[in-house]
């Protein structure tokens, strides 16, 4: 997809999260909003080599959405991609139905590996990108874990055992939106500067505006040429971003839209 | 020594049988990957990795961050095999056991070594001893504790060729041989319990290093005109339900024993068995609810009360 074709692509993906969320009654619109344009180039920018027809095609780059809650955004664009029908996204959350409110890759086409609990989806990551090196195959893993998650010791342990096997075909996004379940990360627990962190732990790191279409996509393209070190991409994002009422305010992590914000919401995205 | 009564001879530990048999299957699986936490010349997965370096890797002392690469792994198709102290694979990495191996169903085989309070000196803080109870608690996992070197060389070998997620648990020093090779390789079948001593007047049921001790018990017994069947229930999980209805039926009584402590483990599947298929009275010997401490191994059995004699005299009070 070109840029405008992208932006574009992201504005319906926003409002799926919002809608699909509104309709469930719960979930995490926010933390998908976030990670919008960094999903949309992964999926729609040409960044990932997939297949929707084909997703345990042995050869196709990797997506793991380590931080499970934000899965509106990844919902959204498989459903787009023609992973699944659109009116999956209908069901989401209820009993019966393929989408749950964390991710379950037994139950979800697209979805690589079921998550919810934070801080396993790098160690996960790291798992497929060290099977490539085995069975000599070129596919590259792309890791996306929230700034709050990064709390985890886990995700260091894995951050360096990545570095020390020289897992080339590893990049970790960092959806850095600065802002936790319970307040702004500085309140919280304050893990800033996570890019000289990566670096310490041996990953060649840039630092990107996450809602910046050309960045995003210069970053990702960067990241899968790979190396003897694994690339890490700290995203700036802002939660919610897209509408105006969810920008500015920590509380709604966990929070859906009612049906009277969800038409402002939709008004102020071009709907 | 723990098997003396009953004419045992020692063997090796079972975690060499473990490494023995891992090497083997190496040869004969591509997809055999081995996971390490720093600890391979305790754990025996060294003889695999000198034999297959490419397919090892040592990811340092962080078991969280070892469970969750095996599931990567394991989703790209490999047979990852995690090993490490038995407390700390499932204590350490609980959450990674649960969250990216049993939810998802990944074909990961997780192993625990220095089992039990049979380590002896290193005490309390390497001894596993709630393992089998987490283990139980992860849904689709099966359970295998094999008591010699013989059994754990076949446990070895049919735990690799379940595809599913599954423990198997080991011991550090060695252990009593129950069996023979030849016996152990025709008869150790994942979920069947094995009667390794033929009776009618009591049943102990036992797993691990407690089979030589119930068997010791068993020669107590007899002493003392009382027939004993000795049931090796070497898979917790799943439950032979059939060869525990029998023995109840037969028998009129269960001694449940096992190197663990008393909540969550192989007394309680039993319990949960018996009560659903056949009520008889029951009696349970092991650790009860507390931690024990540095000490010879045979020490330790006594203090803890672990021995023959300590299984007889609860058989005799079931009995009386």
């Amino acid at each position: 997809m070109t840029i405008p074709e992208l932006t574009t692509q992201c504005r319906v993906l926003r409002k799926l999260m919002i809608e699909m969320t509104t309709a469930a009654g719960s979930g995490h619109p926010s933390s998908g909003m976030s990670a919008c344009e960094l999903v949309a180039a992964l999926y729609f920018g040409g960044v990932l080599r997939h297949d929707p027809a084909n997703p345990q095609w042995a050869d196709r780059d990797r997506f793991i959405l380590s931080k499970g809650h934000g899965c509106p955004v990844l919902y959204a664009a498989l459903a787009e991609a023609g992973y699944f029908p659109a009116e999956w996204l209908n069901g989401l959350r209820q009993i019966d139905q393929p989408l749950e409110g964390h991710p379950n890759m037994k139950r979800c086409p697209g979805v690589e590996a079921s998550t919810g609990s934070l801080g396993q989806g790098l160690s996960i990551g790291l798992g497929h990108a060290l099977a490539a090196r085995l069975d000599r195959r070129d596919y590259h893993v792309f890791v996306m874990t929230g700034d709050g998650e990064i709390n985890q010791g886990q995700v260091w342990e894995a951050a360096l055992a990545a570095a020390h096997h020289k897992v080339g075909n590893l990049t970790w996004i960092v959806d850095h939106n600065g802002r936790q379940q319970t307040g702004e990360m500085e309140d919280v627990l304050d893990i800033r500067p996570v890019a000289e962190k990566l670096r310490a732990f041996g990953w060649d790191t840039r630092e990107l505006d996450g809602h910046d279409l050309p960045q995003v996509l210069d970053g990702l393209t960067w990241s899968k040429q790979g190396g003897t070190s694994p690339r890490g991409l700290v995203a700036h994002t802002v939660k919610g971003k897209g509408v105006s009422f969810m920008e500015p305010d920590f509380s709604w992590h966990g929070k859906p839209l009612t049906k009277s914000e969800m038409s402002q919401a939709l008004q102020e995205l071009g709907f | 020594m723990v098997g003396e009564l009953a004419g045992l001879i020692l063997g090796a530990p079972t975690r060499d049988a473990f490494g023995e048999a891992l090497r083997e299957a190496g040869g004969q699986r591509a997809d055999l990957v081995v996971l390490d936490a720093d600890v391979n010349n305790s754990t025996k997965t060294d003889g695999f990795r000198k034999a297959y370096p490419e397919r090892f890797f040592n990811l340092g002392i962080a078991e969280s961050n070892l469970v969750s690469v095996a599931s990567g792994l394991a989703a790209c198709g490999k047979t990852p095999v995690i090993a490490s102290f038995a407390t700390f694979i499932l204590c350490n990495a609980f959450d990674q056991l649960r969250m990216s191996v049993a939810y998802p169903e990944m074909n990961v085989k997780v192993v625990g070594t220095h089992s039990g309070i049979s380590i002896g000196e290193d005490g309390a803080s390497q001894m596993g001893i709630e393992d089998v109870a987490l283990a139980c608690a992860l849904p689709g996992f099966q359970v295998v504790v094999p008591c010699d070197e013989h059994s754990t060389r076949a446990a070895t070998r049919a735990v690799l060729a379940h595809h599913g997620p599954s423990y198997l648990r080991v011991g550090r020093g060695k252990q009593p041989l129950v069996y023979t090779a030849e016996r152990a390789e025709a008869e150790f079948v994942i979920g069947k319990a094995v009667e390794v001593r033929a009776g009618n007047d009591v049943t102990l049921v036992a797993n691990g290093f407690m089979v030589a001790a119930a068997l010791d018990a068993a020669k107590l017994l007899a002493d003392a005109g009382v027939d004993a069947r000795v049931l090796d229930l070497h898979t917790v999980k799943p439950m032979d339900h059939e060869a525990l209805t029998r023995a109840a039926r037969e028998t009129g009584g269960l001694v449940v024993c096992e190197e663990h402590l008393h909540h969550g483990a192989l007394g309680a599947a039993v319990a949960q068995s018996v009560a659903q298929h056949s009520p008889c009275r029951m009696a349970f010997v092991n650790l009860g609810d507390r931690f024990a401490e540095s000490g010879k191994a045979e020490a330790l059995f006594e203090k803890y009360g672990l021995t023959g004699q300590q299984i007889f005299e609860a058989a005799r009070r079931l009995l009386s």
